[in-house]
C-alpha cells in the first residue's frame, strides 16, 4: 500500500504484528489507556544493592526472548550497554530484543553477540558505523524499528514497546536506587531518555560507578522505580560522554547557512518577545545560536524557553537572561552539565515531556522555531537523516520529526552538495520527517519555503535573503554535479521508519 | 615527449578534490584507468568519461591513470587531469 508520504509500505512485514501506514502528521486518534508499570512491593529493610552484573541479571529474571533497554546519555563514552550485553551473553541467554534510546559507534562491540544470537532484534533511534551496516544487511530476525525520541516514549507508554529489563547507567546513585546524571566522574547531565524506561520497565537495574549515601540529591529517577543497584568500575569514559564547550563552526558554508537560518527567523512573525527555540547540535544549527543571540540583543527581546539537546551557546543565552527556561533531555558538553546542576532555570525533562505526541501535550507543541540538520531533502520537503547515498543506515531519527511537527517554524539546513552528491533530490532515499511538517529548507546557495507557507513567503519578501523555489535548488545541484545514476532499488525490508504516532512512514530496503 | 617525465601527480585528498597520477605508457598499451571514489555507483562512469576526454584532448592514447576521488566536480577533475598530464609530459 502507498502511504500518505507516497511510500510503498508492504502490508505484511516479517515479525511485525500490525502495520499502520502513515496517514498525515496528526491523523491518528489514539484510543484507550497508557499501560501501567508492574506492581512491586519493596519492603522496609530490603536490599537492592547486588554484588555484580551477573547477580543483577539473575535477580531481574531475564530470560530468552525478552526485551532489554538502555539510555544513550553516555554517547560515545558508554561502557554500560557493552558490559551488560557481554554479561548476558556469558549467561547463555538468547533471542533478546535490544531497545536502547539510541546507539553509538562504541556499541559496535556487541556485534559478535548479535551474530551469536544473543540479540536477534533491535528497536532504537537509528544506527551508525558497523551496527548501521549490520541493520542494513538484514542480519536480524526481523526488521529494525526506528523511532523518534517522542515516538519511543509513546511506544513505551502505550505498550507498543514493552521493556522487560532496563539497565540504566547512573552517574550518581544511592543504594536504594535514587539517581541523577549531574554528579560523579561519569556525569552526563540530563537522564531524560532513561526516565521513560525507569517508569515503565518491569524491572529496573541501576548501574553506577559512584555510589553515594542515601538519599541522592537532586533525584532525577526515584527509588520507587528502581529494583536493583549494581556498582561497577566504570560506566563511561568522560571524554566520550561530553566534549568541552561546543563552539560555533568556522566552516564558512555552515556559517553562511546559519546566517540564512537566522535571517529567516528574524523576518518571521515568531521573532518577538517570548520566542521559544530549539537548536540541534549540528554545525550550522549551533552557529545559528550565536547569530540569534546577537539579533535578540540588538532587537531587545528575550525568549520564553529553549529546548535541547543543550549545548554551551544555549547555556550562555540562559545565563544572559535571553531565555527564561531551558528544557533539557540530553547534554552535549560540560558547560551544559554544569548548568543543569547549578541553574534552577535549567530543567531536566523526560523524552515523554519532550515529544510524546500521544499525551496531553509535549513541550515541542509550544515551540515557535526549530533549526534541524538533514542528510538529504527533496522537492516535497521530505527529510532523510537515516540512510546515506548508498542506502546504508548511518544516522538516527532523534527528535527530528517530533520538533518539526510541533514547531510553528521548522527550518531544515542541508548543504546543496556533499562531496559531489546533490542533497536536494527528487525523492529522498528514506523519509524520516514528512515535508508537510517542514517549512523552510536552507542550503548555502539559497533558501526554499514550503509553498504551503504563503504567509512565510510573504514575510520574507524584501528581506534580501536568497529565496528560491525548491526545484531551482535541485536544478542547481544537478548542474554542478551532474545527474547521479540511480541506485537499483533494494527488495528485502530491513528497517521500518516509524513516524512519531506509531504509523509507518517509510521502510529501508537492503541495497542490491 | 620522450625527454619529459613519464609519470606525474596532481590534486589532493581533500574533500571535493581528486588525487590523480598519470603515467605515460608504451605506444599500443592503451588507456588504463584505476578509479576509487565514494560515489562510484552514482558517478563512476561520468568520472571515467571526463578522464578519458582530457587524455584524448591531449592526444594521449597510452597511459595508466590512478584517480583517488573525494567527491570532486567535473571542473576539478579536468583541471587536475590537465595538470598531471602537463607535468608528465614535462610542461609543468
Amino acid at each position: 500500500m502507498i502511504n500518505a508520504a507516497g511510500r510503498e509500505i508492504p502490508e505484511i512485514i516479517k515479525g511485525i504484528t500490525k502495520v499502520t501506514p502513515y496517514a498525515g502528521p496528526f491523523a491518528i486518534c489514539p484510543q484507550g489507556r497508557m499501560v501501567g508499570p508492574k506492581i512491586r512491593a519493596g519492603k522496609p529493610g530490603s536490599e537492592k544493592l547486588l554484588k555484580s552484573l551477573e547477580q543483577a541479571i539473575d535477580a531481574s529474571g531475564l530470560r530468552d526472548g525478552m526485551t532489554i533497554s538502555f539510555h544513550h546519555h553516555f554517547r560515545n563514552g558508554d561502557y554500560v550497554l557493552n558490559q551488560v550485553v557481554e554479561a548476558i551473553a556469558r549467561k547463555g541467554i538468547r533471542g533478546l530484543t535490544l531497545a536502547p534510546s539510541s546507539l553509538n559507534d562504541v556499541n559496535d562491540a556487541i556485534i559478535p553477540h548479535i551474530e551469536a544470537g544473543v540479540i536477534t532484534a533491535i528497536e532504537t533511534s537509528g544506527g551508525r558505523g558497523k551496527l548501521g551496516r549490520l541493520m542494513t544487511l538484514g542480519k536480524l530476525s526481523k526488521p529494525t524499528i526506528i523511532r523518534s525520541h517522542g515516538g519511543r516514549a509513546r511506544a513505551i507508554e502505550c505498550g507498543d514497546l514493552h521493556i522487560d529489563v532496563a539497565f540504566l547507567g547512573a552517574p550518581c546513585c544511592d543504594r536504594y536506587g535514587n539517581m541523577n546524571g549531574v554528579e560523579g566522574r561519569s556525569a552526563c547531565g540530563s537522564l531524560g531518555y532513561a526516565m521513560v524506561d525507569a517508569a515503565y520497565a518491569d524491572t529496573v537495574v541501576a548501574i553506577t560507578d559512584n555510589l553515594v549515601p542515601h538519599p541522592v540529591h537532586p533525584i532525577s529517577i526515584p527509588q520507587t522505580q528502581v529494583d536493583f543497584v549494581v556498582v561497577v568500575d566504570s560506566i563511561g569514559d568522560p571524554a566520550g560522554i561530553a566534549s568541552g564547550a561546543l563552539r560555533i563552526s568556522r566552516n564558512p558554508r555552515e556559517l553562511l547557512m546559519a546566517e540564512y537560518a537566522t535571517g529567516v527567523i528574524e523576518h518571521s512573525e515568531y521573532f518577538r518577545q517570548g520566542i521559544s527555540l530549539q537548536l540541534g547540535s549540528g554545525g550550522a544549527s549551533l552557529s545559528a545560536a550565536k547569530f540569534i543571540q546577537e539579533k535578540m540583543l540588538a532587537r531587545g527581546i528575550t525568549g520564553s524557553f529553549g529546548v535541547g539537546g543543550i549545548t554551551n551557546p544555549f547555556v550562555e543565552m540562559l545565563e544572559q537572561g535571553l531565555f527564561e527556561t531551558m528544557f533539557d533531555t540530553q547534554d552535549f558538553d560540560l558547560p551544559s552539565i554544569q548548568s543543569l546542576r547549578n541553574n534552577p532555570r535549567h530543567v531536566e525533562m523526560s523524552a515523554s515531556y519532550y515529544a510524546n505526541p500521544h499525551s496531553a501535550g509535549p513541550i515541542v507543541n509550544n515551540l515557535d522555531v526549530v533549526i534541524l540538520s538533514a542528510t538529504e531533502v527533496d522537492v516535497d520537503f521530505n527529510v532523510n537523516v537515516i540512510t546515506d547515498s548508498n542506502g546504508i543506515i548511518m544516522g538516527a531519527s532523534g527528535g527530528h520529526s517530533d520538533t518539526a511537527a510541533g514547531a510553528k517554524l521548522a527550518i531544515v539546513v542541508a548543504p546543496l552538495l556533499r562531496g559531489r552528491l546533490p542533497m536536494v533530490l527528487d525523492r529522498v532515499d528514506t523519509i524520516v520527517t514528512p515535508g508537510e511538517t517542514v517549512d523552510v529548507i536552507i542550503t548555502e546557495r539559497g533558501i526554499a519555503v514550503n509553498p504551503r507557507r504563503t504567509d512565510l513567503i510573504e514575510s520574507l519578501k524584501g528581506s534580501r535573503l536568497p529565496v528560491l523555489h525548491i526545484q531551482d535548488l535541485q536544478r542547481m545541484a544537478v548542474e554542478l554535479a551532474g545527474k547521479p545514476e540511480p541506485l537499483p532499488a533494494g527488495d528485502e525490508v530491513v528497517a521500518l521508519i516509524e513516524y512519531r504516532d506509531g504509523s509507518i512512514i517509510d521502510v529501508v530496503r537492503k541495497p542490491k | 615527449m620522450s625527454e619529459g617525465r613519464r609519470e606525474a601527480q596532481a590534486g589532493t585528498l581533500e574533500s571535493a578534490d581528486i588525487l590523480i597520477t598519470v603515467a605515460l605508457t608504451e605506444p599500443g598499451a592503451g588507456l588504463q584507468i584505476d578509479l576509487v571514489s565514494p560515489t562510484m555507483k552514482q558517478y563512476g562512469a561520468m568520472i571515467r568519461q571526463v578522464i578519458e576526454k582530457v587524455l584524448t584532448a591531449n592526444g594521449i592514447a597510452d597511459a595508466m591513470v590512478h584517480a583517488n576521488d573525494k567527491g570532486a566536480l567535473d571542473y576539478t577533475i579536468e583541471a587536475r587531469m590537465q595538470t598531471a598530464i602537463d607535468r608528465a609530459v614535462g610542461k609543468g
